[in-house]
């Protein structure tokens, strides 16, 4: 929301926004997969990539480059109309759903007072929520339109696998929503002064956190890319760069729920500020960054610490502990909310 | 905002023809999914952000990956015509017609020569309609979801031969 009220000025700001958030964001997810790489290289005793740049720092643009010149190649008996539209449904949503999440409180620029988020909207976490919802079909349709069996049954795992585990994920939000009385992000993270929503809700983060780690599809719930089972799951015939769309679709998605579960639970850009109203600005999309970088680390560390789920346990996982234990986190908090009401 | 009103309604329409049109089974679904997006979008131009978001996450992102979901492991591909088929392409254009006319004729009875209600008259916010349902209408509510436990009740036993 812009305070000023000339049309040209707000459409510019956006457009500004917009490009500054997707190019932070590419350049975030690029040197996420090199952080991913060297974690998990550290975690096995390895160097992990070490070649090009110090440190191997210029491996992600090396990454990129290679995905750029490689045959793309269409397999025959494909249905070419899904088959191109799968990656561009998941690369489309999976940056959509940043659109609505605040990395910072605001600057002041010349007179206009600019939040730092692309848009806010009274219903941002529920925005959020449904394009995450929507990101299911980039990956069930790749699996179909791929004809190909690896494909079609890593597709449908995961097609499974994200609509139960989205069940948990929304109750463990609810208990957010219903401590803060609020739906709007900003306004979450400004209830959580003084004392962060994990504190007040412990259990829903636990719950948020298990989630979001299948929702992501990653280890120990990387179920649908299972390479011992599946080959490589529903990007099997994917290759140059339509499979490093549905790449980057997952590196920002793994960033997105990391920024979610700062917002809801770690108090978002709040910390320690000091010094001019700018730096304050600055030092709190500092935090929010920082907060970010720790839960992405967690996820890599996970990663490289614990073994795959067999397919049923994760199922059972899902309905029979994940949903009873939401269900009774949302019955407790929605109790004690009434009973502070009363 | 009317220039977007009527992009998102020509996609619905032609989205909606596409659903009907289509061979492919898988086809049809991604029209309907279109269609639903383009409602919300319109929901969003009216002011109800929650009404249309809760559109998208509901239809779109669960009732429709079902849908998806059954249609690819049923592996359904291309519809061959049946003996149903001749029947239905003879009769179903004017019994169409006939509806549509109906729906024309009772619309435009009611409706003819008064403005367009204005948009933004109501409250669309997550805690107005929550009002409007646990307050004015729980009853309703509280038996629909009822019924829709007795269906699902229904499908379990339906699909379990032995339970």
């Amino acid at each position: 929301m812009a305070t000023s009220s000339d049309l040209p000025f707000f459409l510019l700001l956006t457009v500004v926004k917009v490009v500054l958030v997707l190019v932070v964001l590419l350049t975030a997810i690029a040197y996420a997969v090199w952080v991913e790489r060297k974690v998990v290289a550290h975690l096995q005793s390895r160097w992990g990539p070490y070649r090009v740049g110090p440190h191997g720092l210029l491996q992600p643009v090396a990454d990129g480059l290679k995905f750029l010149f490689k045959e793309d190649i269409l397999p025959r008996e494909v249905d070419k109309v899904v088959y191109f539209l799968a990656p561009f449904i998941a690369f489309t949503l999976a940056f959509a759903s940043i659109a609505t999440i605040p990395f910072g409180e605001s600057i002041t620029l010349g007179g206009h007072r600019i939040p730092f988020e692309i848009t806010n909207l009274n219903v941002g976490l529920l925005y959020v929520l449904a394009v995450t919802s929507l990101g299911v079909y980039g990956v069930a349709l790749a699996g179909w339109s791929s004809n190909s069996k690896f494909p079609l049954l890593g597709g449908l795992r995961s097609s499974a696998q994200m609509i139960s585990y989205e069940l948990a994920l929304g109750l463990a939000v609810v208990g957010v929503v219903m401590v803060s009385g609020s739906l709007s992000l900003r306004e979450i993270v400004t209830y959580q002064h003084g004392l962060w929503n994990i504190i007040r809700q412990p259990v829903g983060f636990l719950l948020y956190f298990t989630a979001a780690i299948a929702e992501t599809n990653r280890t120990p719930f990387d179920l649908p890319e299972a390479e011992s089972e599946l080959v490589g799951g529903f990007h099997t015939e994917y290759s140059s760069f339509k499979f490093a769309m549905f790449f980057i679709a997952e590196y920002a998605n793994i960033l997105t729920v990391s920024c979610l579960a700062t917002l809801l639970f770690f108090g978002g850009w709040l910390g320690p500020v000091f010094g001019p109203p700018i730096v304050r600005a600055l030092l709190g999309v500092f935090w929010f960054c920082a907060k970010v970088f720790c839960f992405l680390f967690v996820y890599i560390w996970i990663r490289g610490t614990l073994p795959r789920f067999r397919y049923d346990q994760l199922m059972a996982f899902g309905w029979r502990f994940l949903l009873p234990v939401g269900l009774l986190n949302v019955l407790a908090t929605s109790l004690i909310v009434a009973w502070r009401a009363a | 905002m009317a220039p977007l009103f009527y992009i998102f309604a020509a996609v619905a329409i032609l989205a909606g023809l596409s659903v009907v049109l289509q061979r492919t089974p898988v086809y049809s679904a991604l029209s309907l999914i279109v269609v639903l997006c383009s409602l919300a979008v319109i929901y969003l131009l009216l002011g109800a952000e929650f009404l249309a978001v809760v559109q998208v996450i509901v239809y779109a992102g669960a009732i429709m990956v079902l849908f998806v979901l059954v249609i690819m492991l049923l592996n359904a591909r291309r519809e061959a015509p049946t003996a149903g088929s001749a029947m239905a392409r003879r009769w179903g254009v004017p019994l169409l017609a006939v509806f549509m006319g109906e729906i024309l004729f009772a619309i435009w009875g009611r409706y003819a020569g008064a403005a367009a209600p204005a948009a933004q008259a109501f409250d669309g916010s997550p805690r107005a309609v929550g009002e409007l349902m646990f307050r004015n209408y729980v009853l309703p509510f509280e038996v629909t979801s009822v019924l829709i436990l007795v269906a699902v009740l229904g499908a379990v036993v339906l699909a379990k031969k032995q339970l």
